[in-house]
């Protein structure tokens, strides 16, 4: 990049809710873009993980959606925005405005989401708006809700530098909000009193700073903690004046944790671990006053998960830790504008701004201020129950924007078929082929991350802008003037004429600010000092913490530290919590739990983080952690490809063993689609079940069973050029440097392999190659390499083993200009020539270095901590986020 | 006082026996040598390349003159000082010239002599074999003077004879009766590599060549080869080398045990106790030999017996095959097309030209055939003769022995 002509362009990154701010620098010109870590940002101050770091090599054109499409083919803006217009009135004037949906996105900015929302529950009058969201925080916003009276993150990011004690819940912080980690990691190390407990069934990487682990039963959580709410009444550390000053319902949730909790050795049992490190726990949470609880998808994703939020509030509030620097219960939101949603009322039950239907006055209150005579009377249809309802055609018409319901939402097999289904399918994707586009009847080209304008927020109430950074994409526009125009094309025009995202953003403060008095009520939400922003002003501006009002022109950092609520009586609620278990539980058909989640190196359905060949490399394929002894038991070999199977669904996943599961669990990451993996989509899998109040899916925790695949053969290809596999029962792909991998498995042989090789190549011949061969027939090996001009083309290795070689020596041969000799004759081999060092699997996904590299670096050189291997090699040296790893070799 | 040791034939299989004598028992024997031609020993493996020009004669002589005049060996060389009977009763040994001397061991190694086409015209001057010193010198004077040779025989004489009149710059048509190239010694997929490099070099081949007579040019010498089906290929020089017979023609004279070699037993020992026989012109449990690894493991064997313990066995082990044309690497050894029990490990890279195949029973080498890349015939030879197990190496084994120690090291 000629860095002369690239210009600096500040905006955020478009991953995980930590909502890091970026510095870009831009070429127009090449449309390349440089990523560094905006300094000034509070977010992360200059800190990016390996994703935020690897955005510039994800804003490609190759695989954008460019073009409305209409039934396959390419369409105009108009014919698509009339059809889907037209249809969609159709659908209502024919089967009421309850026979359509909007399914949106935490990836939406919130200009977009806010213009969603408004045309369809304000207009076209149904609440049937959901998001996404629904899958990752609404249990915490049913959670906050009741305590609170409002969907509050009570405190802020700085509070991690003045905590004493953080305990991590449900949160594998390291890879899934990897920046927070970092800062926590920072701050145990400049802060020697600061303890940190993880709270999770896995043994995660997050434990690498853990004083205390407690590896409880997967959802056992609301157990241990009405365990600490029994323990602190019994302290000096309760707070009896602040919960009479500022509270509700002690004494009953005290009473009805005690059911569950009162006898330590009864909650060591039902969680599964030892008594001396709950009471180690409980001691330290009792004695420290300085203690912030932070939790994520391992407390959400369940079918009782807003119980188990309150649980965590519930020991906050007795003991008046909220609110105050360094303390407080903190959700780690998942994705980059999960709060943005939920400001603008993207989930279903909420209204908008804050307000939502369970309040009479609220519903009039925005109808006034939208000038609506049809806005929704009742809450809409959920994430699950949405598509259930697709499913028995009810709703006959769905438009999805901004995220992969085929691969993401529970009993995902189900979703494909409601999709199938449906009459009306319209997708807005940046992407244009994902699990869910392949069934978009109307295709819409939405601009990516890297031509959008508008703001997000993070899970500390921070709003930031996010800024294009080049022109858009061939035909792609903004969601928020998709949207106005079928709006305007449905007869709501002049509700909906916005020129840009400012119009907008200026509406949604304005909003948050109509009737937001003593008089008609308070709401926590208030931007309406920005209603009135100016254009520069919205350009200029800088991240900033809700609510921005009369009363914190600037902002404000920490809520409730004035004990005032937003009930009813102004007091927080303590919750009585029945811990519940998970609704499905393990069996003699079915007796694993299965549990998902997040990799270090991608996000969601992989259609942005897969662009980067850097992130594929961690963990290049979809895998199952199993205990080693329940491998034993299932007869699974590391390595090899278990099926895993549920009531509901099947996926296949390479077999990891390892001590990080507790037996009984396994684990499987929740990224992978049919665009990678044709048999590793873990929504096929998990039960659709949630929870009755925040309707958030139990994603956590469903039954399976596992047994090895039973395949006949194994392999590996590696090709220069992305080829079109087809007919495998097993196969990944894996986008590297100059070149693609795909692994291989299958249940049926090809009659020759060099015959079923140059078919998937689309080659009539090998002639024009320089080809190398390696068989043994009866021992079902096969391995072939071609290359031109010196340049390797292909390699494939087929066994009927699952242990093949390391991929790693020889995906770096693609990136070599010419390979000589030692290397032609070692390729088959699968081992580099004498001399030459394999590099091994990659665990600085930053700086590209291999296990092999950083341990024979630590064997030579005697390094003693990851700094040092830092100094030697860079590795952990960029995001931190491979440390943990570093440290295990160490 | 010493025993007095007699060797006939003063070639690699006779002189390796003498030198193993005398690193075991220098002082047992006075050593008399009769060998037919003019020369000390040499290294008759080479005479390829003194054809091909990569080395001059004195660069193949193994012994020379002094080496038998410092070891204390008579040395009878020459065609007069060929032996033509042996007296088993007086035990001596006479030659053309009358020499005659007595001795207590003698040792037969009269080597083999070509098979020669008996077709019409095979007597005609410019057909030769190609065995000694003096056919390697008549095809050098041929390459001077005339252009078009036609070598009969595709096995490794023939294409190495081939390969050095070409680099001496003449026209060369090798005729074989085989569909394939060196058809003993290499599969079909190697043959075919080898044909196509050696056509590279500027080999022509007819295959498939029924040869019904050589024609006269009406001066007594050869002018051109007619083959069964009428057609002709013109050629002033006509080289057959369609293989060896022992020469056993003195033993036979003699009285001694033979079938198409001198019979010996283990030891090496012929049916008079006294006379030991070594080398091309021995049958050993049935087997005539044709390279020289068997020969001088014979050596070894024969010496322990005429001057040592008389403890060992000579067993006869696969043979490992190679052919010497510079920059043209082919091995073999053992069964390499296998049997119906049998598995096969193949590699090929076209590019580089390398194409190897072992053939497995019961996870031990049964054979192998290596093309452009030799390097580790020795090694699968080795694993082949010891009966090795090689089921822990078997997915690195064909990349050679150097990556079986890495994978080892590794593990």
């Amino acid at each position: 990049m000629n860095t002369s002509a690239a210009k600096s362009i500040n905006t955020t990154c478009p991953y995980c809710g930590v909502g890091c701010g970026i510095e870009a620098m831009v070429d127009e010109v090449t449309r390349e873009v440089k990523i560094l870590g905006d300094n000034a940002h509070p977010a992360n101050f200059g800190r990016l993980c390996s994703k935020g770091s690897a955005l510039g090599e994800t804003t490609e054109l190759k695989g954008r959606l460019l073009e409305p499409m209409v039934y396959g083919h390419k369409a105009s803006w108009p014919e698509a925005l009339q059809l889907v217009a037209d249809a969609f009135k159709a659908a209502i004037n024919n089967y009421g405005p309850d026979a359509v949906a909007i399914y949106g996105s935490g990836q939406l900015l919130t200009e977009d989401y806010y213009v969603a929302n408004k045309l369809m529950k304000g207009f076209i009058g149904s609440g049937n708006m959901d998001t996404n969201s629904r899958l990752c925080m609404s249990s915490s916003v049913a959670g906050h809700k009741r305590a609170f009276g409002s969907d509050t993150v009570p405190g802020c990011y700085g509070d991690y530098e003045l905590a004493d004690l953080m305990v991590l819940i449900g949160s594998n912080t390291a890879w899934c909000h990897p920046v927070s980690f970092q800062r926590i990691r920072a701050a145990k190390e400049a802060n020697p009193k600061l303890k940190i407990v993880v709270i999770d069934p896995r043994k995660t990487v997050t434990c690498d700073i853990a004083d205390l682990h407690l590896p409880i039963a997967s959802g056992s959580d609301a157990v241990l903690f009405n365990g600490l709410l029994y323990y602190l009444a019994s302290r000096p550390e309760l707070n009896q004046t602040y919960i009479n000053a500022h509270s509700e319902g002690y004494v009953e949730a005290l009473k009805t944790a005690a059911i569950s909790s009162s006898d330590l050795f009864q909650v060591a049992e039902r969680c599964r671990i030892k008594a001396d490190d709950i009471l180690t726990f409980y001691d330290w949470f009792a004695g420290t006053e300085k203690v912030m609880s932070l939790y994520s998808q391992g407390i959400n994703q369940s079918a009782s998960g807003t119980d188990k939020v309150d649980a965590i509030i519930n020991c906050h509030l007795a003991t008046g830790r909220i609110g105050k620097p360094g303390m407080g219960p903190f959700s780690l939101t998942g994705q980059p504008n999960a709060m943005g949603g939920r400001e603008v009322g993207g989930l279903s039950h909420q209204l908008a701004a804050h307000m939502d239907f369970s309040n009479r006055d609220d519903i009039l209150r925005v109808a006034r201020f939208w000038n609506s005579n049809n806005i929704a009377q009742k809450p809409g249809l959920s994430a699950v129950e949405l598509f259930d309802a697709i499913y028995d055609g009810t709703i006959k018409a769905v438009w999805i924007m901004g995220t992969n319901p085929v691969v993401s939402l529970p009993n995902a097999d189900k979703v494909k078929l409601a999709l199938q289904r449906c009459e009306f399918v319209v997708v807005s994707d940046c992407i244009a082929q994902t699990d869910t586009t392949e069934h978009g009847h109307v295709l819409l080209p939405a601009q990516g991350w890297s031509e959008k304008e508008g703001t997000v927020t993070n899970s500390e109430r921070c709003i930031s802008r996010q800024r294009a950074l080049f022109s858009p994409a061939g035909n792609a526009k903004p969601d928020w003037w998709i949207l106005s125009q079928v709006a305007q094309r449905m007869g709501f025009g002049a509700a909906f004429n916005y020129q840009s995202p400012v119009d907008i953003f200026r509406e949604h403060a304005a909003l948050s600010g109509y009737e937001n008095d003593q008089v008609h009520g308070l709401r926590d939400f208030d931007i309406s000092a920005l209603a009135d922003i100016s254009v520069p002003a919205y350009q200029m501006l800088q991240p900033i913490q809700w609510p921005v009002n009369k009363a914190y022109p600037n902002g404000r950092a920490r809520m409730f530290d004035d004990g005032q609520y937003f009930t009813v009586s102004g007091k927080a609620q303590f919750i009585a919590v029945e811990p519940q278990l998970p609704i499905n539980l393990p069996n003699a058909e079915y007796p694993l739990v299965l549990n998902t989640g997040r990799l270090r190196d991608q996000w969601h359905t992989m259609t942005r983080t897969a662009i980067a060949a850097k992130l594929n490399q961690h963990k290049p394929e979809p895998f199952v952690e199993i205990h080693p002894d329940d491998a034993e038991l299932y007869g699974m070999q590391a390595n090899s490809l278990a099926l895993l199977e549920s009531s509901w669904g099947n996926m296949l996943a390479r077999v990891l063993v390892t001590d990080s599961q507790k037996p009984g669990n396994v684990f499987v990451p929740m990224h992978w689609t049919n665009q990678f993996a044709n048999r590793g989509r873990m929504g096929a899998l998990v039960n659709p079940v949630y929870d009755p109040i925040s309707k958030q899916p139990e994603s956590k925790h469903t039954p399976v069973r596992i047994k090895p695949y039973a395949a006949l053969w194994y392999g590996f290809l590696l090709s220069r050029h992305e080829l079109t596999m087809a007919g495998i029962e097993y196969c990944v792909k894996v986008k590297g440097e100059h070149f693609y991998r795909y692994e291989l498995a299958g249940e049926s042989l090809p009659a020759n392999w060099q015959d079923w090789l140059l078919a998937s190549l689309g080659h009539t011949s090998t002639s024009q190659k320089q080809c190398l061969e390696y068989s043994d027939v009866s021992k079902g090996n096969y391995r072939a390499a071609f290359l031109a001009e010196d340049k390797l083309e292909v390699v494939l290795f087929i066994s009927a083993h699952f242990n093949l070689p390391e991929r790693n020596w020889l995906t770096g041969l693609f990136a070599e200009q010419s390979i000589g000799l030692a290397e032609r004759l070692a390729l088959l081999t699968g081992m580099p020539p004498l001399g030459v060092e394999d590099t091994g699997a990659v665990v600085c996904a930053c700086f590209n270095v291999g296990e092999k590299t950083i341990l024979s670096a630590i064997k030579e050189n005697g390094l003693k901590t990851h700094q040092e291997v830092g100094q030697y090699l860079k590795a952990g040296t960029n995001c931190g986020s491979c440390i943990p790893e570093i440290k295990a070799m160490l | 006082m010493k025993k007095r040791l007699v060797v006939i034939g003063n070639g690699m299989a006779g002189m390796r026996t003498v030198e193993e004598i005398l690193l075991i028992a220098p002082e047992k024997y006075e050593i008399t040598v009769f060998g037919a031609e003019p020369y000390g020993n040499y290294n008759r493996i080479m005479l390829s390349a003194v054809l091909s020009g990569e080395k001059a004669i004195e660069d193949i002589i193994i012994n020379d003159r002094q080496w038998y005049q410092d070891n204390g060996i008579t040395l009878y060389a020459g065609q007069d000082k060929a032996v033509v009977t042996i007296d088993r009763d007086k035990q001596s040994v006479s030659t053309i010239d009358g020499t005659q001397v007595d001795y207590d061991a003698l040792l037969i190694a009269t080597g083999s002599k070509p098979l020669i086409l008996p077709i019409p015209g095979h007597q005609l001057d410019g057909v030769i074999s190609f065995r000694d010193i003096v056919d390697v010198n008549k095809m050098l004077a041929y390459s001077q003077s005339h252009n078009k040779a036609v070598v009969l025989g595709g096995g490794l004489l023939g294409l190495e004879a081939a390969n050095g009149l070409v680099l001496r710059g003449m026209e060369v048509t090798v005729l074989h009766n085989g569909e394939t190239l060196l058809n003993r010694q290499l599969d079909q997929q190697a043959a075919t590599l080898l044909q196509q490099a050696l056509e590279s070099r500027g080999l022509k081949f007819k295959m498939g060549a029924n040869t019904e007579s050589l024609i006269d040019d009406g001066n007594g010498h050869v002018s051109a080869v007619r083959f069964a089906d009428g057609s002709q290929l013109d050629c002033d020089l006509f080289v057959m080398a369609i293989g060896i017979k022992p020469n056993i023609t003195l033993a036979q004279a003699a009285g001694l045990g033979c079938e198409r070699g001198i019979v010996v037993n283990d030891g090496l020992q012929t049916n008079d106790p006294n006379i030991y026989s070594v080398g091309e012109c021995i049958q050993h449990r049935g087997a005539t030999f044709g390279l020289v690894a068997p020969l001088f493991d014979q050596a070894k064997v024969c010496a322990n017996h005429l001057g040592g313990e008389g403890d060992a066995e000579f067993i006869s082990l696969p043979t490992a095959t190679k052919l010497k044309v510079t920059g043209i690497n082919v091995f073999s050894v053992g069964d390499f097309v296998g049997d119906e029990g049998s598995e096969q490990i193949v590699f090929t890279d076209s590019y580089s030209g390398i194409y190897k195949k072992l053939v497995i029973k019961d996870n031990t080498i049964m054979g192998a055939v290596l093309y452009g890349d030799t390097r580790d015939g020795g090694w699968y030879q080795g694993l082949l003769e010891k009966q090795q197990d090689i089921s822990l190496i078997r997915d690195h084994l064909i990349f050679g022995n150097a990556y079986v120690a890495q994978v080892e090291v590794a593990a």
